[in-house]
């Protein structure tokens, strides 16, 4: 290793050591950790994203869809809010495994053997379903004039919705969006219940080989710094996003 | 088909009195948390609420920490810290004692401190929205201080709080498949094991979900009723 570094390392585990912790377990798992934060950032920024492209069409299901598509649009986020991640989780991960036949056939098993990927897939869906309702709770507060103005300028319903519907829904739906963020975060924990090494399952690892509690304690530490520079962060690009919106005091 | 149903009948052959147990074990805990989390609730408000510098920061500190961690490290940390800590004091009394914490007890009490974070919020918001002037009017028609708090400001601060509170009921009746992780027999644990046993994973699975979804579709209802019940004396806008 490159001699600055070690040096830099062996100094920050020193001054751990100083304040009481336990440097020898950090120089084992300290890189470990570093890891498992990565995989849930990974986690949760795919699982959000790919929620939101999910959740939109659903949202604009629930609001203009017919009594078919908004019911079923309905089913699904009634399901997904209904039921516990943990739940959902396993019904998808080992589930999938019963199904291995007719995955492989249908080339997707490479896909499912992947317990990340089933991580991804089931928070996918299930944030998906939060996000929709509040995609829906922000279309809903717009009033109607909205659209009227769109279509009397001759706007296509499709160019309305890109253009004029969604961007204020979600600048409504902004706070909200970034509690489920946090909330993701928090969630994505679960992944380490069906064997991914993200921050928990690191240290599900790291206290299964040591036995002391000290690294749930760093766990916790983490976990409450991803959170409140989640939280900081979103306040000061909801802040930024919505200064139109902000009544003045 | 038939055959998968069958694996739910009661009886030796059947894991549906099983699966039946561990959903009443479900509903006992989210019963049991419930009072336990509303009391830490009210009193983390009453502190974030008071004139006291020091109160309002340990209520904050103590919002921002339960809101912040995952429930399920809450939950290690209770279970596996309060071994370990329990542990060593009875160590100062009896030499090598060993103390096993109880797992349900374990998970009211982390479960606990969880509702108690989120429903705090709650609270705090709902106290705040009682006028001071209701309790003035109160004093001044000579009311005690708990007759003050029992018939003027409870019925109005239920009111606001419900909506709310009905809320985190529905994240902590879902939160409780945590506790399955620790080994608590609960509708989660007992599904795990049927599909153990059967190798029908999807199938009990979407059970459980189902159950927790009827689960989850009865508090509503018992929430509305209670929701309009709180606010049979208030009119809202829009309303009749």
């Amino acid at each position: 290793m490159d001699p600055f570094l070690a040096s830099l390392g062996g100094g920050f585990l020193w001054l751990m050591g100083l304040i009481g912790l336990n440097a020898d377990l950090m120089s084992r798992y300290g890189l470990r950790f570093l890891d498992g934060v990565w995989v849930t950032l990974q986690l949760v920024g795919l699982s959000v994203f790919l929620g939101l492209a999910l959740a939109l069409p659903l949202a604009i299901a629930r609001v203009e869809g017919g009594k078919f598509l908004s019911r079923a649009a309905f089913t699904y986020s009634y399901f997904f809010r209904g039921t516990p991640l943990l739940a959902q989780t396993f019904l998808i991960y080992y589930g999938a495994g019963q199904f291995r036949e007719q995955l492989t056939d249908i080339g997707l098993w490479w896909f499912f053997r992947d317990a990340f990927n089933c991580a991804v897939f089931t928070f996918t869906l299930n944030t998906a379903a939060y996000q929709s309702e509040i995609l829906r709770g922000g279309i809903q507060t717009l009033a109607a004039g909205q659209m009227e103005a769109a279509q009397a300028l001759g706007l296509h319903r499709v160019l309305a919705y890109r253009k004029i519907i969604l961007p204020q829904a979600i600048a409504i739906g902004l706070r909200p969006l970034g509690n489920e963020l946090v909330l993701m975060i928090k969630a994505s924990a679960i992944a380490s219940v069906i064997t991914v090494y993200d921050l928990m399952g690191v240290t599900r690892l790291a206290f299964s080989r040591s036995y002391d509690m000290e690294v749930y304690l760093w766990a916790a530490v983490l976990y409450l710094l991803m959170v409140e520079i989640i939280r900081r962060v979103w306040n000061v690009i909801e802040r930024r996003l919505n200064r139109h919106l902000m009544v003045s005091r | 088909m038939l055959d998968l149903l069958e694996l739910l009948s009661f009886g030796p052959h059947g894991w549906g009195d099983e699966i039946a147990q561990g959903a009443l074990l479900t509903i006992e805990l989210a019963l049991v948390t419930l009072p336990v989390g509303i009391v830490i609730g009210l009193a983390v408000a009453v502190a974030k609420d008071s004139r006291s510098r020091v109160l309002r920061a340990v209520g904050d500190l103590y919002t921002t920490v339960f809101r912040g961690l995952p429930e399920l490290l809450t939950l290690f940390i209770v279970y596996y810290g309060g071994q370990m800590l329990l542990t060593r004091l009875a160590d100062y009394v009896v030499e090598g004692a060993h103390i096993e914490v109880n797992q349900f007890v374990a998970g009211v009490v982390a479960l606990g401190l969880v509702l108690g974070a989120f429903s705090s919020e709650v609270l705090l918001a709902a106290i705040r929205a009682v006028p001071k002037g209701q309790k003035e009017a109160a004093s001044a028609l000579g009311l005690s201080g708990w007759r003050t708090f029992r018939l003027v400001t409870f019925p109005q601060l239920w009111r606001v709080a419900l909506p709310g509170l009905s809320n985190n009921w529905m994240v902590l009746l879902k939160d409780t498949s945590l506790v399955s992780v620790i080994a608590i027999s609960d509708l989660m644990r007992q599904t795990s094991i049927a599909v153990g046993v059967t190798k029908q994973p999807f199938f009990f699975y979407l059970v459980a979900c189902l159950i927790y979804l009827v689960f989850s579709g009865l508090s509503s209802i018992v929430f509305t009723v209670l929701e309009n019940r709180a606010s049979r004396g208030f009119r809202r806008v829009g309303g009749h």
